[in-house]
C-alpha cells in the first residue's frame, strides 16, 4: 500500500470577511509536502504565508477545499480533535517565541506533554532529552528572561519536538534573530529534517531560504513559484566558540 | 491534564500576582471571618441565655400580684397583693398539672455573722422552693416542713453569702448569722447557680422558712401573700396549660367577672425564654444577610480579577491551544483557579473569624461556641461563590480563537 503524503492541500481557499469587505488570504493552494521535506515558505508581505501555516497548523480551518495530513480529512474535524491533532502531529515555532514567562525553561518545554497526558517522570525525562538536542541541557531550570534570543528559540523549538511530532510549522522563526544566531536555528532544522521531521518555515529572507532543499513563494494568495534545489548546509560557527547547536550535531 | 496539575498550574498563577490575589479574596475573607466569629459569639450567648433561664428553674411559672398591664405600663407588683395564702393551696391542691408551688416572699436585709455584715435578699418560702428552682444542697441539709410548721430559726445561704460572712472555701453550717437582730442557726448552702441575664446574682441569698419570715422579718398582711408565688409544671408540654388553668382558678377564686383585666399576673419563663431566643434567630438572620452580601462582593471580585487575567494571558491561553490544550483544558484551569482563590479566602476567613471570637471571648469575657458544620458551610459557600463567579471568565477564556490569542498584544 502506497504511504499517502504527510500534508495535501487541494485548492485550499480563506476569505476572511470584514464587514462588507471580503479578504481573500488565499485563493487556490494545491500543495503536497512529503515525510521529510525541508520546505521554506517565501512571499511578499500580505500574500498569505502565515494564512497558510495556520491552516496547515490545523489552527484555522480552510474556508473551502481539502487538507489532507497523513491521510486524513482534517478541515472539518471540531475544536477538539483538532487540539489533539496540534498536540501529537504538529510543532509549532512562532516569529515571538511565545515561552511562558517565569516559567523554566524545562517546564516550557513539559508543556505540551502535560496536556497529553504524560506522566511526570516521563514527562522531565522527555523534556530534558529535548532540551539536550536542542544543546540547551544546562539551561533546563533558566527563565526565558534569563536567556538570549537564540536560546529562547531552541527552547521553543524543543518544546515544538518534544512530542515527536511529524511536522513542525515555524512562521519567521529567525526574523528577531541575528543572522549568526539565525543560521544556528537553521542548522537545528537541518538536522530535524535529517532525522525524519518534516519542516516547513516561512521566511522574508533568501539567505535563509537557501537552507531549504524546497522554496514555495506565495503571492496574492496563490503559489507562484515551487523549486527544488540542493541545500546550503547551515555553517557550523567560527572555531573557538562552539555554538550549541553545533554541540547537539552528532 | 489531570486535577492535580491543573491545580499546580493554578496555584502557580495566583502566586505570581501574590498582592492581587490577597486583595480578591479580601471580600470573601471578610464576610467568612465576620460570619464565623458571629456564630460563634452568638452562640456562645444563646447557650449562657438558655443556661440562664434553666437555672431560673424548670417549666416554670411565676404568679404576680397585680396587674401586669395598666396601659401598657407596668403595673408593679406587690404594691397591690391580690394573691391569698388560700389561692397558693389552691394552686398546689386542684390543678393536677402542678408539681410545685410555693411562695416566695423577699425583703433586703442586714445579715450579721460574728465579724461581718451583708446586706442581701432574705427569701422566706417553703422546701419544694428548692425543687422548683432545682437548686440542689452543696453542704448541710435544706430546712423542711417541719420547720415551715414550728418556725423554726433555720437558715441556707446562697454562696456569696457564705463568701462575705464567712470568707471563701468556710463552712458555716452550725454556724449563727443574726437576720435583724434573730439568730437562725446555718442548716446548709446551696450550690453555685451564677448571675441571671440581667445581672442579678441568684447566689447572693439567704433562705429562711415562709413561717419563719412572716414572724421575724415581714410580717402583716394577713390573708395576703405578700410576695410571689412560683408554680413548676409536670413538664414541658403542660407548662401552658399550667399557665391557664391557673389563670381560670384565680379568676374564679377573686370572682372576676368575664371581660375584666386579670389583678394577678403570670409569667412563663419558657416563653420569655423563647422571646430572647427570637432575637438571636433575627440576629442570625441580619448575619446571613451579610454574609451573602459579603459572599456576592467577593464573588463580583473574584469575577472581575479573573477577567483581567484572561485578558493578560490571552496569549498564554493561545500558545496553550496550539500545543494542544482543548478547550475544556483551558476552562478547567481558569475554574480551578477561582475556585482556589475563593476556597483561600474562605480558608483564612475562619482562620481569622476564629481568632477574632477567640480574642473577644478572652478580652470581654464572653462565652464562644464553634461549630464545625458553620465552617464547613462557610468554605462550601466559598467555593461554590469562586465556581460560580468564576465560570463565564473561564468560559470566554476557552472560547477565545488561539489565532487571535497569538497575536494578541
Ligand atoms: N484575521 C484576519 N482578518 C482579516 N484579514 C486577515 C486576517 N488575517 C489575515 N488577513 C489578511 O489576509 C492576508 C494574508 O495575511 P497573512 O498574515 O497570511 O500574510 P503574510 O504573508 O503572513 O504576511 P507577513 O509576511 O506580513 O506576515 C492579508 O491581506 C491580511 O490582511
Ligand atoms: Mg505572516
Amino acid at each position: 500500500m502506497e504511504q499517502p503524503p504527510l500534508i495535501r492541500l487541494e485548492e485550499v481557499s480563506k476569505t476572511y470577511r470584514m464587514g462588507d469587505v471580503e479578504v481573500h488570504a488565499l485563493r487556490g493552494v494545491t500543495l503536497t509536502v512529503a515525510l521529510g521535506e525541508f520546505t521554506a515558505v517565501m512571499g511578499a508581505s500580505g500574500s498569505g504565508k502565515s494564512t497558510l501555516m495556520n491552516i496547515l497548523g490545523c489552527l484555522d480551518r480552510p474556508t473551502a477545499g481539502r487538507y489532507l495530513l497523513e491521510g486524513q480529512e482534517v478541515s472539518h474535524l471540531g475544536t477538539e480533535a483538532l487540539a489533539g491533532i496540534r498536540n501529537r502531529t504538529i510543532g509549532f515555532v512562532f516569529q515571538s517565541f511565545n515561552l511562558l514567562p517565569r516559567t523554566s525553561a524545562l517546564e516550557n518545554v513539559e508543556l505540551p506533554l502535560l496536556y497529553a497526558g504524560v506522566a511526570a517522570a516521563e514527562r522531565h525525562a522527555r523534556a530534558s532529552a529535548s532540551l539536550a538536542q536542542v544543546g540547551l541541557a544546562d539551561r533546563a531550570d533558566h527563565f526565558p528572561n534569563q536567556m538570549s534570543g537564540g536560546q529562547q528559540q531552541r527552547v521553543a523549538i524543543a518544546r515544538a519536538l518534544v512530542t515527536r511530532p511529524r511536522v513542525i510549522l515555524a512562521d519567521e522563526p529567525t526574523g528577531n534573530l541575528d543572522s549568526r544566531t539565525s543560521v544556528e536555528v537553521m542548522a537545528l532544522f537541518q538536522e530535524l529534517g535529517r532525522s525524519g521531521i518534516t519542516v516547513v518555515l516561512v521566511t522574508h529572507e533568501p539567505d535563509i531560504a537557501q537552507y531549504a532543499s524546497r522554496v514555495v513563494t506565495m503571492r496574492d494568495g496563490r503559489v507562484r513559484s515551487d523549486v527544488r534545489r540542493e541545500p546550503r548546509r547551515a555553517e557550523p560557527p567560527p572555531p573557538g566558540e562552539p555554538a550549541a547547536a553545533e554541540e547537539a550535531l552528532p | 491534564m489531570n486535577w492535580f496539575q491543573t491545580l499546580r498550574v493554578a496555584l502557580r498563577a495566583l502566586l505570581r500576582n501574590k498582592m492581587r490575589s490577597f486583595l480578591t479574596t479580601l471580600g470573601i475573607v471578610i464576610g467568612v471571618s465576620a460570619v464565623i466569629a458571629m456564630v460563634a459569639i452568638g452562640d456562645g450567648a444563646k447557650a449562657r441565655v438558655e443556661a440562664q433561664f434553666s437555672a431560673m428553674g424548670s417549666n416554670l411559672l411565676m404568679v404576680l400580684p397585680g396587674t401586669t398591664t395598666a396601659g401598657g405600663a407596668h403595673g408593679g407588683f406587690g404594691s397591690m397583693p391580690t394573691l391569698t395564702w388560700d389561692d397558693l393551696k389552691a394552686i398546689q391542691t386542684e390543678i393536677p398539672t402542678v408539681r410545685y408551688a410555693a411562695p416566695q416572699l423577699r425583703a433586703t436585709v442586714q445579715v450579721l455573722s460574728e465579724d461581718q455584715n451583708w446586706t442581701t435578699t432574705v427569701i422566706g418560702t417553703t422546701p419544694d422552693y428548692f425543687d422548683i428552682r432545682s437548686w440542689p444542697i452543696a453542704a448541710g441539709s435544706l430546712f423542711s416542713s417541719v420547720d415551715v410548721d414550728g418556725a423554726t430559726k433555720a437558715a441556707v445561704l446562697g454562696q456569696t453569702v457564705v463568701d462575705k460572712l464567712f470568707g471563701p472555701n468556710a463552712d458555716p453550717v452550725g454556724q449563727v448569722i443574726r437576720v435583724k437582730n434573730v439568730p437562725f442557726t446555718v442548716v446548709g448552702v446551696l450550690t453555685k447557680k451564677g448571675q441571671s441575664q440581667w445581672g442579678m446574682d441568684f447566689d447572693d441569698c439567704v433562705i429562711i422558712p415562709v413561717s419563719t419570715f412572716r414572724q421575724k422579718v415581714q410580717g402583716g398582711l394577713g390573708n395576703y401573700l405578700g410576695g410571689i408565688i412560683m408554680v413548676s409544671a409536670t413538664g414541658p408540654s403542660t407548662v401552658s396549660r399550667t399557665e391557664s388553668l391557673v389563670r381560670g382558678l384565680l379568676r374564679d377564686r377573686h370572682r372576676l367577672q368575664p371581660g375584666t383585666d386579670d389583678d394577678f399576673s403570670i409569667r412563663n419563663l419558657a416563653e420569655i425564654a423563647a422571646a430572647s431566643q427570637e432575637g438571636t434567630r433575627t440576629l442570625t438572620t441580619l448575619l446571613a444577610a451579610i454574609a451573602a452580601v459579603s459572599l456576592l462582593v467577593g464573588g463580583i471580585g473574584i469575577m472581575n480579577i479573573m477577567l483581567v487575567s484572561v485578558t493578560e494571558r490571552t496569549r498564554e491561553i493561545g500558545l496553550r491551544m496550539a500545543v494542544g490544550a482543548k478547550p475544556g483544558d483551558i476552562r478547567l484551569q481558569f475554574l480551578v483557579e477561582a475556585l482556589a482563590l475563593a476556597v483561600a479566602g474562605g480558608l483564612i476567613g475562619v482562620g481569622l473569624g476564629l481568632g477574632a471570637a477567640r480574642w473577644m471571648a478572652s478580652s470581654f469575657g464572653w462565652q464562644v461556641l464553634y461549630r464545625p458544620d458553620v465552617i464547613f458551610i462557610a468554605v462550601g459557600f466559598s467555593g461554590l461563590v469562586g465556581v460560580g463567579f468564576g465560570f463565564y471568565p473561564a468560559h470566554r477564556a476557552s472560547r477565545l480563537d488561539p489565532i487571535t490569542a497569538l497575536r494578541f498584544e
